[in-house]
This record gives C-alpha cells, structure tokens and sequence, in this order.
C-alpha cells in the first residue's frame, strides 16, 4: 500500500518543523496512540489501540525519526505488533516547503504493510484503512497548528477523537 | 434376499441417521479425563529468521503446563514425502527436513514454532500471546517465476535453489513430441493458472495425544483419512514409537477433500507433549489456522501446446508447469504435479507425442499438496482448455474435435501416450448421452433466448479421464511411490450370522459404511443391516492405505470381496461337513448352501454358527471360526471418464456468469449404490464449479495470506449452482478388479472446471469479444476485464 498526498498548513515552516519533533505532538496526532515515551535521538516506544476491519488489537512498538534534515524533511516509521492481530508497519517521508501565502507546504510519502490476522481479515479494506490514518495523522497535524475555524459539518467529522483546532497553538502558548 | 440393498441398489446412507440428527462424534468431540489444551503460536511473517524465543513469561501464565518450542524437537525425524522424484538430469528431488514445530527459521505464514499446552483452551491462547519471539522478517519468496530465476531469497537455504525437482514424462518422448510439434501443420499455445485452493473442510483439523505411563502406549485421537499411513510416518519417521504402542483413531471425519490425508506436525507435538506431561493434549485447529496451516490444492502455471493436422487430429501434447509445493514438501506433495498430473496428459485420446515438464517450486506460502482430483484436475483442465481454443481455432466444433481422436471401444486396453494402459471405457458413448441429456441440439435456440434477456449464453463441453483407485504397489513403486498401494479387510462372520467388516478405507463422507455391507451381503445373501463396516482405528483394522484418489470401493472394497471369498470357501467347507457331502457338491446362492442334486440346504446362519461351536468338527481339516482377511493389490490404476457439458449467461454490463445447466455423464464402472454415487458427482461438481468461479487462495507479494477467512475465500453456495445433472448408465466395466468398480469420488471436481471455463470463453466469443481465455476463478471482474480490455 502507498500513497502521496500535500497538506498546506497556515503556519510558518519553523513552527511546523518543532511540531513534528515534538513527542507530545506526535502522541497526540498518531491515531489511537495511548503512550508514546522516548526522544527524536533514540526513538520512541508506542502503544497504540487500533480497530482494522474486524480485528482490534493493541500495537505496541517503535516510532523512529530519521534522514532528519532540518526544516526540509524527514522519514517518519512505525512498527507496531499486535499479538495475535499481526503486525503493522508504515514509513512517510515528509517534505516541507514554504508556501506563497507563508505558510507551510507538507507532502508526504506513505508506505505501509500489515501482516498476520489484519491480512488475512482485513486486506479487503487495509488500502482504505492506510489512507484514512494517514490522513488522521496530517490532519490532526495541521489543525493543530491552524486557528479554529467553525465548520457546518464538525459533528460528522469520522476522527471520532480528534482534537479540537488549534490545540497545538495553545499548547506552545 | 440380497435383492434388497445389494449391489446396485439406492439404498439411503445409515450413517446418515447419526449425522443428520447431531450424533456423530468428532475428534472434538472426545475429551479424556484430565484433557489439557494446546495453542500454537505461528509467525506473522512468511520467511524470517528466529533470534531467540523468550517462553519465560508465558510459562508462568495462569493454567499453563508446559511450552515447547522447536529446540524441543530438533533431535525428532521430519515429516517425510512419500513419493522420490528423480529430476530430468537423474538428481534426486531436494527434500529439506519439515520439522514438528520451526527451528532456526519460519517459512511460511502460520508456520508454526511454539506451543502451549494449559489447562484450558483460553489459558493457552492467552500464554501465546505472551511468547516474546525475536523473528527477523526476511524478504519473502511467493512467486513461482521469481523463486525459480534467482536464488536471492531461498525458502531453504541448505538446499541452494528454490527448485524441489525438475521431471520430465516421458523423457525419451521429448524429442520426437518436439520434432512433432515443430513439424505440425496447427500449433494451439495457451497459457493458464490451475488457482491456488484451500481445501475449507467443514470439520477443522483436531488431534488428541494420549500416553499410558503404565503400559508405554500412545493413543493419537486425529482428523485423518488413513490412520495407518499416520501411524507408519509418526512410527517410521517422525518419532519412533514402535507401531505396536501407538494407536491412531480417526473416529467420524467431516471432510477432508485431501487435505485431511497428510500427517501434520500438531499430531506429533500432542502426543509428544502427552508423554512428557502424562496426560492427554487436545489441539483444535481454528478456521484461521485451516488457512494458514492445512495444505493447499492445485496452483499451477502452465504453458501447453497441442499440435494437430488441419482436419484436428492431434498429433502431439506438450506442456511445461510450475507447480507450487509451498515452504515444505507434503506427503503426497511430489506426485500430485507429477505422476498423478503427468501420465493423464494424453488425455482420452490417441494422440501419439505427450510431453510434460514439471518444475516443483518451493515458496514461502502454505504447503501445497493432493485436493480432490490431484493432478488430474490440472491435467483435464490444460488439455481441455487447449482443444477447446485448437477447436476455434481451426473452425471444427468442440464435440467433433474430441470424437475425432478419441480412443475407439476397439482400442483396449489401450496403451496411452503418456505411459498408462487404460483398460475399458467407451468416449463416445459418454458423448452421445452428453448430446441428449445436455440436449446439445437446442443450444442455439437457448441462446437466441438469453439475447433477448441482454445476456450471452455460452456452451462448454468437454471430455476427462482420471487414474483411480492408486493403485497398483508394483507400477507405484516404479514411479516413485515410498509404500505400497494396496489396501486390507477383515470380515469376521460372528456366531449368530451379523458380520463386522474391518476395512483399511477411511469413511468421512463416502458412504461406507452403507456401500461395503452392500457388496457383502449381495455376495452372501444377507441382509446388509446385518453387515457392520469397523474402519478408522488402527487397533481393530488391518493395515490399509486409507481413502484417497477415488480408491475406496476399487481398492478396498475389492479386499473386501475377496476376503468375503474366502468366508465362503471356508463356510462351503462346513456346511459339506454339515450336509456330509464333498465340498465340490456344495453350491451357494441366496444365503443357503444345497448339495447338488438334493434337497439338503443350511443357511448361512446356522453354517455360521457352527464355526462357533465345533464339536464335531474335523479339526484336522476345519479350524474353527469364520474370519478372513485378504490384502488387494489391483493390476492396473482404474479409469473413469466422463463427458460434461455446462451453458452459462455472461452479463455483460457487469461480467457475472450465472451457470444455467450442469450435465455430467461419468463411467464409474458397476455402481454399488447409484444414490451414494449421484451425490459424489454433485458434490465434486460444486468443488469444480467452486473452483472455475469463486475459490482463490491469494497471497500477497510479502506471502501474507490475504484471502484468510471464510469473508474473503469464496465457497460456493447453494444458490451458484443450476440442477446438477449426474448420468453414470454409460458405463463400462473396469475389468481387473472382482467389483468392476472405476471410482467416483474425484470425478466431479476434475472434469468441470474447464467446462465452465469453456462456456464463459464460448459465451464472450459469441457476443464478439475475441476473448481466447480467462483464469479461475472467472469472477466478475476478470471476466468484465476480458470483454473491455
């Protein structure tokens, strides 16, 4: 499973940067992440609980950041085992760019497999899957670093969890 | 009196009565005192490397008795392949040791490589849970080419190659089918995957190990449909107990299909487990692991050429194939792809060149062996397929085609091209049934009717032969076979005239035990309820080779016959003995024995009972008793053949097939029970059509199993099949054993596939889509895809 995707983010490419080497941050906008310890230098350790398809299992493993070159990108990778349930593992290569309006342009490079049960059950629906977390990520990352704007339809937003916006602001503040 | 329920009589199945009202016993359903319960933990990957396995935690896990590992087993035998294949430059195949539970590296997703044994099944899986097993994911091999043409990733590294052998059959044919084909005047090429099956019996593999300290005698309670060949591989290879201190029960099995014939490692761990905790081990496969860990069917590529004259004699067959074998060798693994696939490729015709190349590749992926109809499936469908495009090809309608080079009723036995010797059988009297039954005629008519609705209507034929009853140990053993093939009875006529028969055949689904007493009692002239089948323990029956390949009646039943042969010489003895006459002046019909030329008659029975009470026997003469065994080791393989035709309507806005008709005409010989027969047919029949529409195992390029689960394999269902017409009155006697019985259990799955295939290909033709073939399973999407890609 792979996939590409840009987020422009309405902040400056600094703010942005600390944010995603933040490990509060990064607890905060993994999906379903209950503990995240460690450092950027030595990795974290994950538990994350995760619902796939018909299996729910909790991962527990390694969140690395590496090829950090600063302001410009980084590989983000997960690995997580989930007991009975299988694995998973993903990597996302984020590029940061500036945008004309000054802001903050991600693209980011998803790469993801699963193993075990969550195959067998739930091949039919991991691309779906892959590609919803990866947007729950940048998501709650990009909200996290733009003011709130009301919307007509946040009560139908299917990020059951997700952080009201602005959130990361207000933790900087 | 044997008129009633004899040979040829529809009798319902008296097994049925426990199974249709709930009171068949399964392995599962057996639980000795004091039972403990075992859950394996299998890798998530399909090829890494163990570092360590940490069972510290989890042995100290609530209920748990003990963890093993595959340090426990390393001193234990491999699970052997039964059949030595010799490669085309005379190497021996590469046979790399499968062990009871993984040592070193895991090869397959569901591989096995720890077990817990708890007090409860939930103790146990919890404590897997808590194994801390460091594998290292390696980079996996999962498809054939790519295993084949670089040695980057091996499954085994000590082997050096991913190639288990490289067979040709029939070698010294090679170069005249080339030079044939080279010189034909038509050359029909094609292409085509036999899809990877899971075999999804309905009953999932159990096993129970029991050990008695008191008298060092193992029991092993398993899912198996030949306990003998269990007990010889786990005596004689695996684990050495001495066959006189293990027992194998196989009590009511629901299902096999094949994939229930194999010795698995879980049976040795439960009983070696048994022993070292002195008490019984209960391990009960999940659905999950059944499609994980059972082996697999079919998965073939092959490429096949069929050379013929314009007029479409065929002049030769030629086909290369990879055959999947799997991370590990099977027991049958090796001569399903090759002598139960490679002598049928001559198929129910005269054509004088076959030449088959078979390459065994191992791969990180379940273990691929025998699934109803083994080779011969594959086999039928490449010939099959490539006459129907030859066909087209050369503008001769399919029928014609078959008839013209069909073996003619004058030709037996008829030495095919492919090295077997068929013995009876008449090809164009299964076709002529076909042509009425199937109404063949009105087929234009029906699909002028279906164009009205928007639908193409497509019709499939074709032809099929197979190799049965395997078979004969002499030829086996030729062909590489590592046991004998023949198969046992005893029948032992008790005092008061009822008859228990002990037969080396293993019944889970067959209908033994209502067919066998009906040979008996027809021979004896009694009544068959008197007539008891004892089969699946190996403590009360003789040594026999179990149920597989359509073998049953042919083998074992003609065992049967004989040993019922023998009861009546011996039983003639005592009632000349009883009549004071000679022997020679005894005659026996309808259960009584008369002395020529008199009135003097006594019934079986009160012969039977005499042989219980002897007083006044000449002991020097007649023992006492009225017990015989016979062994049965046929002459030749038996050859059922068959004619099917199947029509289907494409839509072709979505590319759904619907099958609106299915006819098989089969030659099974003399049919015991024409019922129990009718119902072989129809269930191969929805293994078939299963097969030609819906099943796919599929594994993704990192060998994980994504097609896992009843939610994403496909079983057919009730409502994916039209009436199943089965015919089996065209038939010919098979003329080596005493039953002239052919087989019928595999027929179904092996001769429709390509008819259904056939009709899809003929269907898009007809509504304009130069469509020459589409691999199973023809689901929506691939046939969609074919008419608009």
């Amino acid at each position: 499973m792979k996939l590409e995707d840009t987020k422009d983010i309405a902040a400056p490419r600094t703010v942005v940067w600390e944010a995603i080497l933040n490990p509060e941050v990064l607890k905060t906008c993994i999906p379903g992440c209950q503990e995240l310890t460690g450092s950027v230098e030595d990795g974290f350790e994950a538990v994350v609980i995760q619902k796939v398809g018909p299996v729910k299992a909790t991962f527990k493993g390694q969140v690395t950041l590496s090829d950090i070159k600063v302001s410009e990108s980084l590989l983000l990778t997960g690995e997580g085992k989930g007991g009975p349930a299988g694995f998973a593992k993903g990597a996302a290569k984020v590029s940061f760019a500036d945008t004309d309006e000054g802001g903050t342009r991600l693209t980011y490079d998803v790469e993801a497999k699963v193993g075990g049960k969550l195959a067998q059950l739930g091949s039919r629906i991991i691309d779906g899957f892959t590609k919803k977390l990866a947007d729950q990520f940048f998501e709650r990352f990009q909200d996290g670093l733009e003011e709130p704007v009301e919307t007509e339809n946040a009560d139908e937003d299917e990020d059951e969890e997700k952080p009201k916006k602005g959130w990361l602001k207000r933790m900087f503040n | 009196m044997a008129a009633d329920g004899g040979m040829g009589f529809a009798t319902k199945r008296r097994e049925d009565v426990r199974f249709l009202t709930g009171r068949g016993k399964y392995t599962d359903d057996y639980s000795p005192a004091n039972t403990t319960y075992c859950a394996f933990a299998r890798s998530t990957v399909a090829n890494g490397t163990i570092k360590s396995i940490d069972v510290s935690v989890a042995e100290e896990m609530p209920g748990v008795v003990a963890v093993f590992t595959g340090e426990d087993f390393v001193e234990v035998g491999g699970n052997p392949a039964g059949w030595a294949i010799v490669s085309r430059d005379g190497d021996p195949m590469k046979e790399p040791k499968r062990p009871v539970l993984a040592h070193g590296k895991v090869r397959h997703v569901g591989d096995a490589y720890a077990a817990v044994i708890a007090e409860s099944l939930a103790e146990a899986m919890d404590a897997v849970e808590a194994i801390e097993a460091d594998i290292e994911e390696l980079d996996a091999v999962v498809n054939m080419a790519d295993a084949l043409a670089n040695n980057d990733v091996l499954v085994h590294d000590e082997i050096g190659t991913n190639q288990c052998f490289d067979w040709g059959w029939i070698e010294d044919n090679r170069a005249a089918t080339d030079e044939a084909i080279k010189n034909a005047p038509h050359v029909t090429t094609l292409e085509l995957v036999n899809n990877r099956l899971v075999p999804n019996a309905m009953e999932p593999r159990c096993s129970i190990g029991e050990y008695d300290p008191g008298t060092g005698d193992y029991k092993l309670t398993t899912t198996s449909q030949n306990p003998h060949l269990t007990r010889l591989l786990i005596s004689a290879f695996v684990m050495g107990i001495p066959e006189n201190k293990l027992t194998v029960h196989a009590p009511d099995v629901g299902g096999g299909f094949g994939s229930k014939i194999y010795h698995y490692g879980e049976e040795a761990l439960v009983l070696a487990a048994a022993k070292k905790l002195g008490r019984p081990v209960k391990w009960t496969s999940t659905r999950t692991e059944a499609f994980l860990s059972d082996a697999h069917g079919r998965d073939h590529v092959t490429k096949i050429e069929l050379a013929c004259e314009k007029d479409g004699t065929f002049i030769a067959f030629r086909t290369e194939t990879m055959a999947n074998v799997g991370a590990y060798l099977s027991n049958f693994s090796t001569a399903t792809p090759t002598f139960l696939h490679g002598t049928l490729m001559a198929g129910n015709y005269t054509v004088p060149n076959v030449y088959v190349n078979v390459k065994a590749v191992f791969t990180n992926t379940a273990p691929v062996d025998a699934y109803r109809g083994a080779g011969r499936p594959e086999a039928t469908f490449s010939l099959e397929r490539v006459i129907d495009k030859a066909a087209r090809e050369l503008g001769i309608n399919p029928v014609e085609i078959r008839r013209k080079n069909f073996v003619k009723p004058d030709q037996y036995p008829f030495a095919s091209a492919a090295g077997l010797e068929y013995d009876s059988g008449n090809y164009d009297a299964l076709m002529d049934g076909l042509e009425k039954h199937a109404d063949l005629a009105g087929f234009e008519a029906r699909a002028a009717e279906s164009a009205k609705n928007g639908k193409l209507r497509g019709l499939g034929v074709n032809s099929y032969i197979e190799a049965c009853g395997i078979a004969p140990s002499n030829l086996v053993g030729v062909l590489g076979s590592r046991v004998g093939l023949y198969d046992a009875a005893t029948v032992r006529v008790n005092a008061t005239g009822n008859i228990s028969v002990m037969v080396g055949a293993h019944s889970h689904g067959q209908g033994h035990e209502t067919a066998f007493p009906q040979v008996v009692a027809d021979m004896l002239g009694v009544d068959p309820m008197s007539v008891e089948i004892v089969h699946g323990d190996t403590s009360k029956i003789p040594f026999g080779m179990g149920t597989y390949g359509s073998r049953s009646l042919a083998v074992c039943g003609s065992a049967v016959y004989r040993a019922t042969e023998k009861i009546i010489k011996k039983a003639t003895l005592i009632a000349a003995h009883m009549m004071e006459d000679s022997a020679e002046n005894v005659d026996f019909a309808d259960g009584e024995f008369s002395v020529k030329g008199t009135n003097k008659k006594v019934g079986f029975g009160e012969v039977a009972l005499k042989a219980y009470i002897p007083h006044d026997f000449p002991i020097e003469d007649i023992e006492p008793g009225l017990e015989e065994t016979a062994f049965y080791d046929p002459a030749n393989f038996t050859y059922p053949s068959g004619a099917y035709a199947c029509e289907v309507e494409v839509d072709p806005d979505t590319g759904k097939v619907d099958i609106c008709s299915m006819v098989a005409m089969d030659d099974f010989g003399n049919v015991v029970n024409p019922m129990i027969v009718t119902g072989q047919v129809q269930g191969g029949l929805a293994q078939g059509i299963g097969q030609a529409l819906l099943e796919h195992g599929v594994y993704d390029e990192n060998g994980q199993l994504l097609s896992g689960s009843l939610m994403d394999y496909a079983m057919p269902r009730a409502d994916d099949f039209p009436n199943l017409v089965v015919d089996h009155s065209y038939a010919t006697e098979c003329t080596h054993n005493p039953i002239g019985v052919k087989g019928c259990g595999e027929a179904g799955a092996i001769g429709s596939p390509p008819t259904v295939v056939n009709a899809v290909v003929d269907a898009l033709q007809r509504g304009g889509h130069d469509v020459e073939h589409i691999d199973m399973p023809v689901s929506p999407a691939r046939v969609w895809e074919a008419m608009n890609g």
